[in-house]
């Protein structure tokens, strides 16, 4: 037996070893079910006689008649591009603004950074409690003489209060990643520049955003997804509503899977969000060409 | 753009960094004190930054209402052995990925790989459905199987794997030379190397497991079993508005251990996670 267990072999076998319980996850916990959502489209199940029946395209064509869907996709590009682009430009800002000779900039560094961990329900529920509309932000608003609106009920604002909540809460993150990724960049080159001439808005335009660009890249996948997977702070703050204004595509899954058991519709949802997920992460990825300086 | 300033557009900046600071600190602020406020005082108009008198009574009706001490302790429990089961599968299978040539290793790459591309939200139906055919929904076991080998697992392993081809191989070479085995080089040398990347892993997959909420909402509904994100969004009252006072105290109490810890380890926190490039 000690032949055959040579050197060769026994390394072989830590390999799998140590893979696998990854891999068994995967398998059973990734892959099994990305199967299933296929196979659970093309069925119906029944709660009540806890029946499956095949339907063949019956989830599918439900799907491109749904009266919701529209609404349902467009309240998702809403979110998703609100969140993002409101979140890269408020993170690079502050970034910025923390990236200078400053005493005391690593306390505000944690303040900014603060939100990212306290709990995501605590979160959205003193949201919900600022923006009643006897809240805190209407308190301080009529301080100033300004009555303002009831925001989550509201159309339109609802969105905006979710948009704006989503940001405060994440940004922390991105701005970490692009203070690390300003740190990086050779002050040489900002002498340079101004030595030519380059005013302050030149310099930020042609040499801090080109170089931290495959910052702002990696910042954006993940600020994209994330704002796609967006369900606690909907869930507690809007239910969805005013209408159906704040229904983003998770949050209909939820819907109809869990709370009209609509399971072969709700894996129907499924495919749509993973191909949603899939083809902007690649049209993300391939962008990185056309506008990310040096890739390495 | 690092250089010294003159006093005057330093004061600006300090200016303009407060500014910003309110959205970000004030909810927080808000949550602590108006826990301590009677309900009535809430909602005061203009609002007060600290109670008028200190209202102790909320905190003690959080575990009236609910069994939140159980539920606290589910949720502590649930993240522990998720972060520690993570950062077992997520070493090993890092470290081989990275150092171990073995048959078939790329192609299980790639397997494993994908689970990077699907948020958790698009399996959550099949996910469901099995564990209901297993007899395992209303249990704790979905909240800790998934994410410590699932899809969640797979950043884990992903950062651990560039973690470790980033070492410089020579170590392990010297010790393989030395005589230690497979294991022992993994155990003694690579894996105390890997001190920052664990943590890093450690606290992402903590704050993940933390703030769980829509897998619990779909597999618990025994109020017993609930984690503290889904018990928080329950203090209602009989009319089914919320009791602000009582909820802000058991947000209050979600939040500021998890705080804490934060602002004394707040430099591996932010550096550990913005040098893995990633968001918990």
């Amino acid at each position: 037996m000690a032949g055959f267990w040579n050197m060769r072999r026994r390394n072989n076998l830590v390999g799998y070893l140590f893979v696998a319980p990854q891999l068994i996850g995967s398998v059973a916990f990734v892959l099994l079910p990305l199967l299933l959502i296929g196979w659970y489209s093309l069925h119906d199940y029944n709660v009540l006689a806890e029946t499956v029946r095949f339907t063949g395209g019956q989830n599918y064509s439900k799907l491109v008649h749904d009266p919701n869907l529209p609404s349902v996709l467009a309240a998702t590009a809403l979110f998703s591009i609100g969140v993002t682009v409101l979140n890269l430009a408020l993170a690079l800002f502050l970034a910025l603004l923390l990236n200078q000779r400053l005493a005391g900039t690593t306390v505000f560094r944690t303040l900014f950074f603060s939100p990212v961990v306290v709990s995501l329900v605590a979160w959205a529920i003193v949201w919900q409690f600022l923006l009643q509309s006897d809240g805190g932000i209407n308190g301080m608003l009529h301080a100033t003489g300004v009555s303002g609106p009831n925001w989550l009920r509201g159309n339109g604002t609802a969105m905006l209060a979710l948009i704006v909540v989503q940001v405060i809460k994440n940004v922390g993150l991105n701005m970490v990643l692009f203070l690390a990724a300003l740190q990086g960049v050779p002050h040489q080159l900002y002498e340079a520049a101004e030595i030519d001439g380059a005013g302050r808005w030149t310099r930020l335009r042609r040499i801090t955003v080109p170089l931290i660009s495959p910052t702002i890249l990696l910042a954006s996948i993940i600020t994209v997804v994330g704002s796609l997977q967006a369900f606690a702070q909907i869930a507690v703050l809007t239910q969805g509503g005013p209408g159906t204004s704040t229904t983003v595509l998770v949050y209909y899954l939820y819907q109809q899977a869990f709370q009209f058991q609509h399971f072969g519709y709700g894996a129907t949802l499924s495919l749509l969000l993973f191909g949603i997920v899939a083809l902007l992460t690649a049209v993300q990825w391939r962008m990185r060409r056309k506008w990310v300086f040096n890739e390495t | 753009m690092r250089r010294d300033l003159k006093t005057r557009s330093k004061l600006a900046l300090y200016a303009l960094l407060c500014v910003f600071c309110v959205p970000f600190v004030f909810p927080t602020w808000w949550m602590v004190t108006s826990s301590f406020k009677p309900v009535g005082q809430i909602f005061a108009m203009p609002p007060r930054l600290l109670p008028a008198h200190w209202d102790f009574s909320a905190y003690s009706q959080v575990f009236e209402f609910q069994p939140f001490a159980r539920q606290y302790f589910n949720s502590c429990y649930i993240a522990l052995v998720v972060t520690l089961g993570t950062m077992v599968v997520a070493s090993l299978a890092g470290y081989a990925f990275a150092r171990i040539r073995f048959p078939g290793q790329n192609a299980l790459f790639l397997v494993v790989l994908i689970g990077l591309l699907i948020p958790s939200e698009v399996t959550i139906v099949p996910l469901f459905r099995i564990f209901e055919s297993l007899g395992l929904t209303d249990t704790h076991w979905p909240l800790i199987l998934v994410p410590m080998l699932g899809a969640p697992s797979v950043l884990a392993t992903f950062i651990m794997r560039q973690f470790f081809i980033s070492l410089p191989v020579e170590l392990e070479e010297a010790a393989r030379v030395d005589g230690l085995g497979q294991f022992g080089v993994f155990f003694r040398i690579a894996l105390p190397l890997a001190r920052p990347a664990l943590a890093a892993v450690a606290i992402f997959t903590f704050l993940n497991s933390w703030n769980m909420y829509l897998e619990p909402i779909v597999y618990l509904s025994t109020p017993e079993k609930f984690t503290i994100p889904q018990a928080l969004a329950q203090f209602v009252d009989a009319y089914g508005g919320p009791m602000w006072n009582v909820q802000l105290a058991a947000a209050s109490l979600t939040s500021l251990p998890v705080l804490v810890v934060f602002v004394v380890a707040q430099r591996q926190f932010v550096e550990g996670l913005a040098h893995s490039g990633l968001k918990g």
